[in-house]
């Protein structure tokens, strides 16, 4: 039996690029891929959607959301992060921990994966490293990957005491070793070199008199990481990488055999600290926006495979917080619903490469590769999304459906447009238009 | 001109006509009834999120000089306190009618902000973080052109804690865009992490250049930056950096000695060195006041009032300096 049936599309996965159109049956499992379905005799009840001259490929996976619930739902709820997310084409997103009260325990966990199942999209949780993503003591990650939870963090800060870190790694992979295959992210970010930054250290720093934080804040912590991972055989994965000495050292790191995985934002391709020359603190953000060769660095990063994977740090802020003085803003920026446009506008990749970076490696990482960022066969649950790769538009942040509007794409003219979003073969969002 | 925000804003040419200005209101300080009446029926609004006595006395006693109406919104006794936003500050005073506003703030970047969200009144800097101090920068620059005639070609020391001052970013443009040669005299430490785009030179050593200088220009060392580890003690920054009376002998007779104020005697510069005929600090303190007339004049002068429609440009010429003769 058919629901839904995606008609003219080209598929593009993991395992290559073709013509078909998909049947997916009412369970939200792929039914038929074939070259031609006639929908015709499937009987009323079965949605078409006519996708001729776009793409369908995995939905997209991002592994760095900040989705404010619990403590913060004045600036976004899981269910308004994950309607983001819909609208960006993502099939699964994990939220950051840095929840108040931090996601430190199987409570919380329990709390944020139950919103998150009435939620559009797949909603998966990380879980802190430490107490309170205090850096002091480690928080119980046993009980919480016993929940599912497989991506520990203290992601708004980095775990600053060295010996503690270690102990991360070593805990961790005694979970391995029960069976829970669980993953170390690191938000890297040296506090005694990075105390007091608002923004990247550099020409444009001094010229405006903000504080900054150089790009050896960063790239210390990725050198202790990689230094750890190395003593302890832990696998770490390197969050938001920012600067071209990270990639530099995640790139030398795995060419000498380590296994370590990176992912960097959508900003971080697209954005320099240049921005802040305004003093709008939109463009305040953690790790913060650096100098152009970065920028370059970051796109290298992507092309050869050193940064697997692009991450949106969706960081919803309330208009008011944003307001404040640069130096007393939050930092964080939108994300999920302008991620794959900046991708396919600026990367210059092919257009697989791109969903690579966006779904199926991303997958891959999150271990969620049985359901999400997969080849489009018969049999695989419908994680899909539509897009028209040639639509042109133009960034509003008014239109988005975050609670907040911290977008700095204002009037960014973009190329590649997510159409339909279809989580678990329910067509979430239709034309651009989420569906409930 | 709407705003006075930043020296990086200004070209040469709009310094040049604010201290061609100043001369006027240099003389209108010099009567025995120094008050015009310029700017009479406008509202200047001095709004200090961080503390200065100086900044907002010169601005007021500009403002009261030009006939405007002051008022003084001192956050110690407002609504900030309760945690009201800059821009509910701001939206709140413009509508009582202002013309202009006259913004410090210990955030470096608030008076560009605050310039985006008023609808007509006129915002000028007093001092932002780290950032920029204009009018600090522009008497500063008028007091060098009346003593040595002018900036052209003059080799200006900015000695001292620069990466943590707007009054160095503001002189550094203002005396370069005016054609002089800024050195910046500073440990590593209290330099900017970069320098890329600054048109100066940077120095270590005092001693060295001293006797080079048109002006030895001092800044003012803060207490809290021993405890940042950026000097080891105060007593080796006056050591290696401070302006002791030997030093002072080394330099040019003619050459000038300033600092922004409040100075730290025995610090930056020695106590005795303060009494010497070169060191031009109270000319500093009392061009301020002229200078300041010039910018709220430049800023609020020309605009036509609204019961009365004026055809004038913005920049009228002459100015009516003479109160008997001088209409609203």
């Amino acid at each position: 039996m058919t629901a839904l049936v995606i008609r003219g599309a080209t598929l593009i996965d993991p395992s290559g690029e073709r013509r078909a159109d998909v049947a997916i049956d009412p369970s939200g499992l792929i039914v038929a891929v074939e070259a031609e379905i006639d929908s015709a005799g499937m009987g009323s009840d079965v949605r078409v959607i006519d996708a001729a001259g776009c793409v369908v490929t995995p939905g997209f996976v991002d592994l760095h959301s900040h989705l404010r619930e619990p403590g913060k739902e004045e600036a976004e709820t899981i269910e308004s992060g994950s309607r983001c997310a819909a609208l960006g084409g993502y099939t699964a997103i994990l939220a950051m921990p840095n929840t108040t009260p931090a996601t430190d325990s199987a409570a919380v966990v329990r709390q944020v994966l139950e919103l998150g199942a009435a939620s559009l999209v797949d909603v998966h949780t990380s879980g802190a490293i430490t107490m309170g993503r205090r850096g002091d003591a480690l928080a119980p990650m046993g009980e919480m990957a016993a929940l599912g939870v497989r991506v520990f963090t203290d992601d708004g800060t980095g775990v600053q005491d060295d010996r503690l870190m270690r102990r991360a790694m070593e805990y961790a992979l005694g979970l391995r070793g029960r069976g829970l295959p669980v993953l170390l992210a690191q938000h890297c970010e040296t506090e005694s070199l990075a105390e007091g930054g608002h923004m990247h250290e550099g020409e444009w720093s001094s010229r405006l008199g903000i504080a900054g934080q150089p790009a050896e804040s960063e790239e210390l912590m990725v050198m202790r990481d990689l230094a750890l991972a190395k003593l302890t055989g832990a696998v770490v994965h390197f969050q938001h990488l920012s600067t071209a000495g990270s990639v530099e050292l995640v790139r030398r790191a795995k060419a000498a055999g380590l296994p370590c995985t990176a992912e960097a934002t959508t900003h971080h391709f697209t954005l320099t600290h240049a921005e802040c020359a305004s003093y709008d603190a939109t463009f305040k953000v953690n790790p913060p926006l650096r100098t152009a060769d970065d920028v370059a660095a970051i796109k290298a990063g992507f092309a050869d495979g050193t940064i697997d994977c692009i991450a949106t740090d969706h960081a919803p802020h309330t208009a008011e917080s944003k307001e404040a003085p640069f130096d007393q803003a939050p930092p964080g920026m939108l994300g999920l619903e302008t991620a794959m446009a900046l991708a396919l506008t600026e990367l210059n990749l092919p257009i697989a490469k791109v969903f690579d970076l966006l779904s199926w490696k991303p997958a891959q990482i999150l271990g969620i590769s049985a359901t999400h960022g997969g080849p489009i066969v018969v049999g695989a649950p419908a994680n899909l999304c539509v897009v028209d790769p040639a639509a042109d538009w133009v960034v509003d942040p008014a239109a988005s459906a975050s609670r907040s509007r911290n977008n700095p794409y204002r009037g960014r003219a973009v190329r590649g447009r997510v159409r339909h979003t279809v989580v678990h073969g329910e067509a979430v969002v239709i034309d651009g238009e989420a569906q409930r | 001109m709407k705003h006075l925000l930043a020296i990086a804003d200004l070209g040469a040419d709009e310094i040049h006509d604010l201290l061609d200005l100043t001369d006027s209101f240099v003389e209108v300080n010099e009567r025995p009834i120094p008050k015009v009446p310029a700017l009479r029926g406008k509202t200047i609004v001095s709004l200090f999120f961080e503390d200065s006595t100086r900044t907002r006395l010169s601005f007021e006693t500009a403002a009261k000089r030009l006939s405007a109406d002051t008022m003084t919104f001192s956050v110690g006794t407002s609504s900030v306190k309760k945690g009201e936003s800059v821009r509910d500050t701001i939206e709140t005073i413009e509508a009582m009618g202002i013309h202009a506003v006259i913004v410090r703030h210990a955030s470096s970047g608030v008076p560009l902000q605050i310039s985006r969200w008023v609808q007509g009144a006129s915002v000028i800097n007093g001092g932002d973080g780290w950032h920029e101090h204009p009018t600090q920068a522009l008497l500063d620059a008028f007091t060098i052109r009346q003593r040595l005639g002018s900036l052209e070609g003059r080799h200006i020391a900015i000695v001292g804690d620069v990466k943590h001052s707007r009054v160095a970013r503001s002189d550094a443009l203002a005396f370069t865009k005016l054609g002089a040669h800024v050195t910046l005299v500073a440990p590593p430490t209290l330099l900017p992490p970069s320098l890329v785009g600054w048109p100066v030179d940077v120095s270590h050593d005092l001693d060295d250049i001293l006797p080079k200088l048109d002006v030895c220009y001092l800044l003012r060392m803060q207490h809290e930056r021993m405890t940042e580890a950026l000097v080891p003690s105060l007593r080796e920054y006056t050591s290696l950096f401070g302006l002791t009376s030997e030093r002072a002998d080394r330099l040019r007779d003619d050459a000038l000695i300033m600092h922004p104020g409040p100075m730290n005697r025995g610090v930056e510069i020695a106590g005795e060195v303060t009494d010497r005929p070169n060191v031009v600090v109270i000319d500093q303190v009392r061009n301020g006041v002229a200078v300041r007339m010039a910018v709220l004049y430049t800023l609020l002068g020309g605009q036509p009032d609204p019961e009365r429609p004026d055809p004038a440009p913005s920049r009228p010429t002459p100015i009516r300096l003479n109160p008997e003769t001088a209409t609203a």
